[in-house]
C-alpha cells in the first residue's frame, strides 16, 4: 500500500493542476466555442445553431475597426519594438559605463501595470494641458497635438505607450542575445579586420535569430492581448475608434449582455494566437525533447 | 550459499526499444563485477535496474537470496556511487554521509559513531563541515564512497565513479577501490568504459554491446580467450590484432596464410589441428608479436615483417606493419632497432592466438 | 562582453577624435531615449505636487512651485471611484490580499509540478506539460465568460477568494515552467542518489531540491506578483463594489466623470498603484528581468 502510494504520488501531486487546466483552460475553451455558435444573447443557450454570431461578427462595422486596429498596432507596436530595442542593445553593449542605471531606467515601465502607463500617456496626451499646450506656452501658437481625440490618430497614441512599455524589454531579451554570442567568433572576426557593422549585421544579428523569434511572440501576443492600456487611454474612442477585438469582446460580454458575440471574438482572438503561438511551442518543444 | 546477486533473464524496453536483451548474471559474496562497453551498450541501464531505479520489464533479480525484482531502492540493502557524485549541494559533506541513516530514523549517536569510522577510513575527517561546491574532485569522489560506505550494504553499485577524474587522480582513486574491495571483503558492481578499470578492479567481468551480453568471464579468460570479434577488440590496449587470414587445416597441423602488401604472403604453421574452416580471422595481442626469443612462447613461428611505423612507448616500443590488410602492432622491447622502411624478425605465439569467424565474428577455438 | 576598441592602426591621430565623438554620440543618444523613458515618471510626480490651479497655468514639465501633498492624500482616502470616495486605500488592500496568497499558492504549486514533471517523469508527463504550458498562452477572453458563470456557481463571484482562485489558475502554467526549467538543470543522478539513500519523492522535495530552490523562487514570486498586482482583466471581470483591484480603482478614479478632473490626484493613485511593483523593480530587478526572459525564451 505504501508503495503505491510512493509509487503514485507524483502522479496525485500533479492531477490537481493538471485537472485545474484541463477544465478551466481547455473546458472553458469548448465551452465558448461551443457557446459561440449559439444564439445566446444574454444568457447563454446550447442549441448549434451554426456560424450566425460569426456572421454577425464580419458584419458589425466595430469589429471590422477592431480587426484593423488590432493589425494596424500589431504591425506598428511590434516593428517599432524590435528596431527601437534592437538599437538600443547594439548601443548598450559598447561598454557603456553606466550601463546598468541605463537599463534600469529603460525597462522600469514593464514593471507597470497598464492602466498606471494608460493613466500617464492620458494625462501626457491630453491636449488641453499636456503637449500640446505646453510647445504652445513656447510661443508656438499653432501647434497641434491632438491624436488622442483625433479618430483618425487616436490609435497611434496606443501604440505610443504601448511601446514606450515594452521597448525595454525587447532591449533587455536582445542584449542577453547579444551578450551570449560565443566571443571566440568575434575575436576572429576582429583579427580578420572586419569593421564594427559588419561583425552584427553578418555574425552577431543573425545568430540571434531564435531571440527575435520570441521577442515577436512575446509581442504579437501582448498585441493581441491589449486591453487595459486601450481602457485607461482612450477607453476604445474617441467613438470606436481605438477598439481592438479585446475591449470588442469585454463590451459585448459585459455592458451590451450580447454572450454570442462575446464568445465568437474571443474565439477569433484565439484562433489568430493559436497561429502565432502554436507553431513556435511545437518547434520549441520538439527541440527539447530531441 | 545462494548467490549475492542473481539475474535471470532481464529484459528491459523503453517502449518498442529494446534496451537490455535476456541477462543473465550471478556473483557470490565478495565477487567485483564490472560491467564493461561502449556507450550506449546498456551498462548504466543495467545497473539502475539492479538499484531499482529502473524498473525492468520481464525477469528476475535476487539480492542476498531474495526476490527484489519489484522492491524500491531503499529496501534493496544497497548503496551506489554516481558518475557525478550527486552530492547534495546544500548539505555539508557530515549532512550528505548521515542523509540516509537520517532517513530511515537512525538515532543520533549511532549516525555520529558510523560517520567517524568512514570519515576516518577515507581521511575525510578535515572536510566534514564543508559544503560539496568547497571541495575538490579526488575529495567529492571520497565523500560519494563514504555515503556508500555508512550504510554497510550487501551490495555496493558504481556507476562510471572515476570518469570525472583527471588521469593521474583516476589511478590513484582505482587502487584505493581494490584496496577498500580487498579489506571490506564487500561485493560489488562496477560499470564503467575503460577496460583497464575493468580488467585491473574486477573478479568477473561482463562485456555488454547494444544490450546484449558478450561474454562472461575473469579477467583473463575475457582478455585471453574472447568470444567474439567485438570483446577481442574492446579489451586490451592496444587492442588485438585482428588479422584476415587463410587457414588449411590437415593431421600435422594448421597452415595459416597471411596477406602481405608486396611480397609473399606469411605462412605460420599452428601445430594443433584446429578444424578451421579456409577463412578466419586471426586475432593476436601485441604482445604475442615480438622480437625471437625475447619472450617465452609456446609456439613461437618466425616471420620477416616490413616495419611502416615505430612508436617509443617508453616501457615498450609499438612496431606498426600492414598485414592481411590491416595495421597490425606489435610490441618489442624499448631498445629495438625496428626501423620504418626495413623488415623486422618477428616471433608470432600461436600458442596464443583466437581464431574467430569473419562472417559471425564468434570465437573458433 | 564585445569589445570593439581595437581598429586597424591608420591615421592613429584621426580615429582618436573620431572615436571620441562617436562616444560622445552614443551617450547622447542613450540620454535622449533615458529621458524618454523617465518623462512619463517624471510628469506623473510633478503633476501628483502640483495643485489644481498651478496644473491649469503652468507647464506640463515645469517642477512644481509649490509643493503640495494634498493630492495624495485625496489619492489615499478621499478619491471617487464612481459613488464611494474613499480612495484607492481600501483597493490597495483588496490588491494586497489578492495577491499575497494567489503568489503563495501558485508558487508552491509551481515548485512541486515543476519537480514531478522536471525529475519523475511518467508516460505522459510531456504531454501534461505541454497543456500546461501551452494554457499560458491563451487569451483570457475565451475563459472569461464560463468563468464568470462558475465564480457564480461556486458562490464566490465578485470575491476575493473568486479573484486569487481565478489568478492561481491561470499563474500555474507560468509557475510549473519556471520551476521545470529550474529543476531539468539539477542532476538526475542526485534524484537517484537520495531514493538509494531511503528518501521518497516529498523527503526529495523537502531535504534536496527546496533548499536549492531560492533563485527561482524569488524570479517566481516576483513574476506572479507583477502579473496579479498589475491585472486588470480579471479584476474588472470579477470584482464588483468593494473588492475591486486597485488597477480597476484607479481606472474608475481617472475616468470618473463627476465633478472637476483633477490630474494631481489621478496620477497621485496612479503612482501609489505603481508603486508595489516598481519598489520590486528596484529592489529585485535581477530577479524581475529573469523571469520576464525566462517567461518568454524558454518555450
Amino acid at each position: 500500500m505504501s508503495k503505491w502510494i510512493e509509487d503514485h504520488l507524483p502522479k496525485v501531486v500533479l492531477a490537481p493542476s493538471f485537472i485545474a487546466v484541463l477544465v478551466f483552460v481547455y473546458g472553458f475553451l469548448i465551452w465558448t466555442a461551443w457557446v459561440s455558435l449559439t444564439r445566446s444573447r444574454l444568457l447563454p443557450k446550447y442549441d448549434i445553431e451554426g456560424v450566425i454570431q460569426y456572421k454577425r461578427l464580419f458584419a458589425a462595422p466595430r469589429w471590422d475597426v477592431a480587426m484593423n486596429n488590432l493589425f494596424l498596432f500589431g504591425a506598428l507596436f511590434i516593428v517599432i519594438s524590435m528596431v527601437l530595442g534592437l538599437l538600443l542593445a547594439i548601443l548598450l553593449d559598447q561598454n557603456i559605463r553606466t550601463e546598468g542605471a541605463i537599463r534600469t531606467i529603460y525597462l522600469y515601465p514593464m514593471a507597470l501595470s497598464m492602466i498606471v502607463t494608460g493613466t500617464a500617456w492620458k494625462w501626457i496626451l491630453n491636449p488641453g494641458l499636456g503637449i500640446e499646450a505646453m510647445v504652445r506656452s513656447w510661443g508656438f501658437e499653432n501647434f497641434r497635438f491632438d491624436w488622442l481625440v483625433n479618430p483618425d490618430m487616436a490609435i497611434y497614441t496606443i501604440v505610443l505607450a504601448a511601446i514606450w512599455q515594452s521597448s525595454g524589454f525587447v532591449m533587455a531579451l536582445f542584449l542577453a542575445g547579444l551578450r551570449s554570442v560565443d566571443t571566440e567568433i568575434i575575436r576572429a572576426a576582429q583579427v580578420d579586420g572586419i569593421p564594427t557593422w559588419r561583425v552584427y549585421s553578418a555574425i552577431i544579428i543573425p545568430s540571434m535569430a531564435p531571440i527575435f523569434l520570441s521577442a515577436f511572440i512575446v509581442l504579437a501576443h501582448l498585441a493581441i492581448k491589449s486591453f487595459d492600456l486601450v481602457i485607461a487611454l482612450t477607453g476604445g474612442g474617441p467613438g470606436f475608434a481605438t477598439d481592438l477585438p479585446a475591449t470588442y469582446m469585454y463590451a459585448m460580454a459585459f455592458s451590451r449582455g450580447d454572450i454570442g458575440q462575446a464568445a465568437s471574438s474571443a474565439m477569433i482572438m484565439m484562433g489568430v494566437v493559436f497561429t502565432i503561438v502554436v507553431p513556435y511551442l511545437y518547434s520549441e518543444l520538439r527541440a527539447k525533447n530531441d | 550459499m545462494a548467490p549475492i546477486l542473481d539475474i535471470k533473464n532481464l529484459t528491459k524496453n523503453y517502449g518498442s526499444v529494446e534496451i537490455l536483451k535476456d541477462i543473465n548474471v550471478a556473483i557470490d559474496q565478495g565477487d567485483f563485477l564490472v560491467l564493461v562497453g561502449p556507450s550506449g551498450c546498456g551498462k548504466s541501464t543495467l545497473l539502475n535496474c539492479i538499484a531499482g531505479l529502473e524498473p525492468i520489464s520481464g525477469g528476475s533479480l535476487h539480492i542476498g537470496g531474495q526476490d527484489m525484482t519489484d522492491v524500491s531502492p531503499k529496501d534493496r540493502d544497497i548503496a551506489m556511487v554516481f558518475q557525478s557524485y550527486a552530492l547534495y549541494p546544500t548539505m555539508s559533506v557530515a549532512k550528505n554521509i548521515t542523509f540516509g541513516m537520517k532517513v530511515r530514523g537512525v538515532d543520533a549517536a549511532t549516525q555520529a559513531s558510523k560517520l567517524a569510522t568512514v570519515a576516518k577510513q577515507l581521511q575525510i575527517e578535515k572536510l566534514l563541515d564543508r559544503r560539496p561546491g568547497q571541495l575538490s574532485g579526488g575529495q567529492r569522489q571520497r565523500v560519494a564512497m563514504g555515503r556508500a560506505l555508512v550504510r554497510d550494504p550487501k551490495l555496493f553499485l558504481f556507476d562510471e565513479p572515476l570518469s570525472n577524474l583527471d588521469a593521474k587522480l583516476r589511478v590513484e582513486m582505482r587502487t584505493e577501490i581494490k584496496e577498500l574491495h580487498q579489506r571490506l571483503g564487500a561485493s560489488m558492481v562496477y560499470v564503467t568504459h575503460d577496460q583497464i578499470e575493468a580488467m585491473t578492479l574486477a573478479t568477473k567481468i561482463v562485456v555488454m554491446k547494444g544490450g546484449v551480453i558478450q561474454q562472461v568471464g575473469t579477467p583473463s579468460e575475457i582478455y585471453n580467450r574472447p568470444a567474439n570479434l567485438f570483446v577481442a577488440d574492446f579489451m586490451g590496449n592496444p587492442a588485438m590484432n585482428l588479422i584476415p587470414a587463410k587457414a588449411r587445416s590437415d593431421a600435422a597441423g594448421t597452415r595459416i596464410e597471411i596477406a602481405r602488401r608486396d611480397s609473399a604472403p606469411i605462412v605460420l604453421t599452428d601445430s594443433q589441428n584446429r578444424n578451421l574452416p579456409e577463412d578466419v580471422v586471426l586475432g593476436v595481442r601485441p604482445e604475442d608479436i615480438a622480437e625471437p626469443g625475447a619472450r617465452a612462447a609456446a609456439n613461437a613461428q618466425e616471420a620477416d615483417c616490413l616495419v611502416d611505423i615505430v612508436e617509443p612507448a617508453g616501457a615498450d616500443t609499438y612496431v606498426v606493419m600492414q598485414l592481411g590488410g590491416k595495421h597490425v602492432t606489435a610490441r618489442l622491447h624499448a631498445e629495438t632497432d625496428a626501423t620504418p622502411g626495413k623488415a623486422q624478425r618477428l616471433a608470432f605465439d600461436l600458442g596464443k592466438v583466437s581464431y574467430f569467424a569473419p562472417d559471425t565474428g564468434q570465437r573458433l577455438n | 562582453m564585445t569589445d570593439f576598441s581595437m581598429t586597424p592602426a591608420h591615421s592613429r591621430q584621426q580615429t582618436r577624435w573620431g572615436k571620441i565623438a562617436l562616444r560622445w554620440l552614443l551617450y547622447l543618444i542613450l540620454g535622449v531615449f533615458a529621458v524618454y523613458y523617465l518623462m512619463p515618471l517624471f510628469v506623473m510626480v510633478t503633476t501628483s505636487l502640483k495643485s489644481l490651479e498651478e496644473i491649469r497655468t503652468g507647464n506640463l514639465v515645469a517642477l512644481p512651485r509649490d509643493v503640495t501633498l494634498d493630492a495624495w492624500k485625496t489619492a489615499w482616502s478621499g478619491a471617487c471611484t464612481g459613488i464611494q470616495c474613499d480612495g484607492v486605500r481600501p483597493y490597495f488592500w483588496n490588491s494586497v490580499l489578492i495577491a499575497v496568497p494567489a503568489v503563495a499558492i501558485s508558487t508552491l504549486l509551481g515548485a512541486l509540478n515543476g519537480y514531478v514533471v522536471a525529475h519523475w517523469r511518467f508516460r505522459g508527463a510531456n504531454v501534461i506539460f505541454a497543456l500546461m504550458l501551452f494554457g499560458c498562452f491563451i487569451p483570457f477572453q475565451v475563459v472569461l465568460l464560463p468563468m464568470a458563470r462558475l465564480l457564480g456557481l461556486m458562490g464566490i463571484a465578485g470575491t476575493i477568494p473568486g479573484l486569487i482562485f481565478v489568478h492561481v489558475i491561470y499563474g500555474l502554467g507560468f509557475t510549473t515552467l519556471f520551476f521545470r526549467n529550474y529543476y531539468v538543470t539539477i542532476p538526475a543522478e542526485l534524484t537517484k542518489a537520495a531514493k538509494v539513500d531511503g528518501a521518497g519523492f516529498l523527503r526529495i522535495f523537502w531535504s534536496i531540491f527546496l533548499p536549492l530552490s531560492l533563485p527561482i523562487i524569488v524570479v517566481t514570486v516576483i513574476w506572479q506578483f507583477t502579473q496579479i498586482w498589475n491585472d486588470f482583466l480579471f479584476g474588472v471581470s470579477f470584482s464588483q463594489a468593494g473588492t475591486q483591484p486597485i488597477t480597476v480603482a484607479l481606472n474608475n478614479i481617472v475616468n470618473s466623470t463627476t465633478g472637476v478632473k483633477e490630474y494631481n490626484v489621478d496620477m497621485a493613485a496612479a503612482i501609489i498603484a505603481a508603486l508595489p511593483t516598481l519598489l520590486v523593480y528596484v529592489v529585485a530587478g535581477k530577479y524581475f528581468i529573469r523571469g520576464l526572459t525566462a517567461g518568454s525564451v524558454k518555450g
